[in-house]
């Protein structure tokens, strides 16, 4: 059941971003709650000037749970590769969660920045969580620049809204079967994870869903039981659709009392 | 105990300056000691002033409303021009959802339409339709609070000391030290976080009390200080840079301005703020004994909301509880 990212196994295929808690503690205990494989952390340039936001991200190196940093925020493609860099010497890790936002209100992906970022980054040794959309040759793009997850959107960032487009995101999961997917940003609730999970996606992202919960601890736990929930489904292969009823107990043999 | 306590104060922002008014009145012989040269050298110079327990409660601690309640009184006690006019809370149309989500997680509010929102504020007329008023909650003008309470601690016989010259700590009964970040290297876990305010001069505009601007990702508050200048702030940022805005965040404040009144947009920029707010893990403040110093820290977005509460704990712990 682990999942596996480029090479190394994470112990849940639930990822939680750290922005937004009401407080540090409240972040840390939401972490304990979730157990999560990974946590994101966004990095913002003042706080990455002479080390300012170390007294932060010593809270989150603390929590002993592997960190992928983000590029959150940027719009274009140097400012992303720069934003990569300093991430890669705050953290010490050469994971990086690529975002290159090409819309305001949506903050969708400007999916061009995006495989060029790519793919300097991946030149430069990085290995690289690209935040995409579920289109297929985007997707196929990143991989030929040397991408080894895809990390489509469910719906927009902070949104809520869920699994937006199921029909595309299950094109994608059987385009590529062998590829390690994760669905990030738009998920709500719970049900949206697992049902990511049902789809066959190998993790997802989760940061507003928990953080502006009005209680953030509980609802991590909640997000932890649905991604066993989704995951324990998958394996198990879950039944078939089909448009008639099928009575689960037989007709034959049945007492006829006309 | 014979004669009064000689207590030395350290530190002349809001918590300073509360300790050193409380423990004057509670029959201390205070010196206040400020090393930045006046009152509010520090973050609370920054703060927007909200007296308001009720709101806090969408993302503070329960803690947080239930030891405030009470401070809105002890301002209006301490100091003139605490204006109690409410709160209101507005959201541009398109995040009018986040006025529920508000709702759910503070009380003692009303819910308010087209019509109520005119009359609380003739200016915002046809521009909201749907809001929450706080009818109990207050602000103030930090700056001229803190003038008040140095003036408040003189005629209570207090003295002010300002300067690189600390007074010695031994001559004294005990050392409240209330010197937000600077005391890092004393106080475990504390840290700074970034927030940045804009001051702005605008006539075209007339507001009672503080509006706070709901946004998913960026909300802001407005508060209306004397002669149409208005407080707009303020960022929260996991950082200890000091430095100037950015431009980012001036956006993110100005538009928040010019969402609420368009009138805004022909404002006079008076000052650009940034200060560090001295935070614990949990962004509750606290009092740490340690001998004869205690240490009052850690007031986050809190300073005006909670110090008096953690004034009165410092005092008792020096007079013992009160009756």
């Amino acid at each position: 059941m682990a999942v596996s990212f480029y090479g190394q196994d994470v112990v849940s295929p639930l990822m939680l971003g750290t922005a937004q808690y009401p407080s540090p503690e409240i972040l840390r205990d939401a972490v304990l709650a979730a157990q999560p494989g990974v946590v994101t952390v966004s990095l913002r340039r003042e706080s990455a000037g002479e080390r300012a936001g170390q007294a932060f991200w010593s809270l989150i190196q603390e929590l002993k749970v592997p960190v992928l940093p983000n590029t959150a925020g940027c719009h274009t493609v140097k400012e992303a590769v720069t934003t990569a860099h300093m991430a890669r010497e705050v953290f010490g890790t050469d994971w990086v969660k690529l975002e290159v936002i090409g819309e305001l209100d949506t903050l969708q992906p400007d999916v061009f920045g995006l495989v060029e970022a790519a793919r300097i980054l991946t030149e430069d040794g990085f290995k690289v969580f690209p935040y995409t959309t579920e289109d297929l040759v985007v997707a196929e793009k990143l991989l030929a620049v040397g991408c080894e997850v895809l990390m489509p959107w469910g719906a927009p960032i902070g949104s809520g809204k869920g699994l937006n487009n199921v029909f595309g995101l299950r094109a994608m999961r059987a385009h590529f079967p062998g590829v390690p997917l994760v669905v990030d940003a738009g998920i709500g609730v719970p049900s949206h994870a697992a049902q990511a999970l049902e789809l066959g996606y190998d993790a997802v992202l989760i940061n507003t869903a928990v953080a502006k919960a009005g209680d953030p601890v509980n609802m991590a736990r909640a997000f932890r039981l649905a991604v066993e929930a989704g995951e324990l489904a998958r394996i198990a292969d879950p039944m078939e659709e089909r448009d008639m009823a099928v009575p689960s107990t037989p007709v034959a043999g049945k007492a006829m009392l006309a | 105990m014979n004669g009064k306590p000689r207590i030395l104060v350290k530190g002349a922002g809001v918590a300073g300056m509360t300790a050193a008014v409380a423990l004057a009145e509670r029959g201390g012989d205070v010196t206040l000691y400020e090393s930045g040269g006046r009152v509010g050298a520090g973050a609370s110079w920054m703060a927007g002033g909200m007296l308001a327990p009720w709101c806090e409660a969408e993302s503070a601690p329960e803690e947080v409303t239930a030891q405030s309640i009470d401070s809105v009184d002890w301002w209006a006690d301490h100091v003139p021009d605490v204006t109690r006019e409410g709160s209101l809370v507005l959201a541009p149309a398109r995040d009018v959802g986040e006025i529920a989500r508000f709702g759910r997680r503070t009380s003692h509010f009303q819910t308010v339409g087209t019509v109520e929102i005119t009359q609380l504020e003739p200016d915002l007329a046809g521009r909201f339709h749907k809001g929450l008023f706080f009818p109990d909650e207050g602000h103030v003008d930090p700056r001229k609070a803190l003038k008040a309470l140095l003036a408040r601690l003189e005629q209570l016989g207090g003295r002010a000391e300002f300067g690189e010259i600390c007074p010695d700590e031994a001559t004294f009964d005990w050392v409240v030290e209330c010197t937000g970040l600077a005391a890092r290297e004393k106080l475990d876990n504390l840290r700074g976080v970034r927030g940045e305010m804009l001051l702005l001069r605008c006539p075209d505009v007339t507001l009672h009390r503080p509006v706070r601007m709901l946004h998913p990702r960026i909300p802001v508050y407005i508060v209306p200080r004397a002669d149409h200048v208005f407080m707009v702030g303020a960022t929260m940022i996991e950082s200890e840079n000091a430095g100037g805005m950015t431009v980012r965040s001036m956006m993110e404040l100005l538009n928040a301005a010019w969402t609420l009144h368009p009138g805004f947009a022909e404002a006079e920029i008076l000052e650009m703020g940034t200060g560090l707010r001295p935070s614990y893990p949990d962004n509750m403040p606290r009092v740490v004994q340690d001998g004869k110093r205690i240490y009052i820290n850690g007031m986050y977005r809190h300073g005006f909301l909670l110090s008096p509460a953690r004034a009165r704990e410092a005092a008792d712990l020096i007079f013992g509880p009160q009756a």
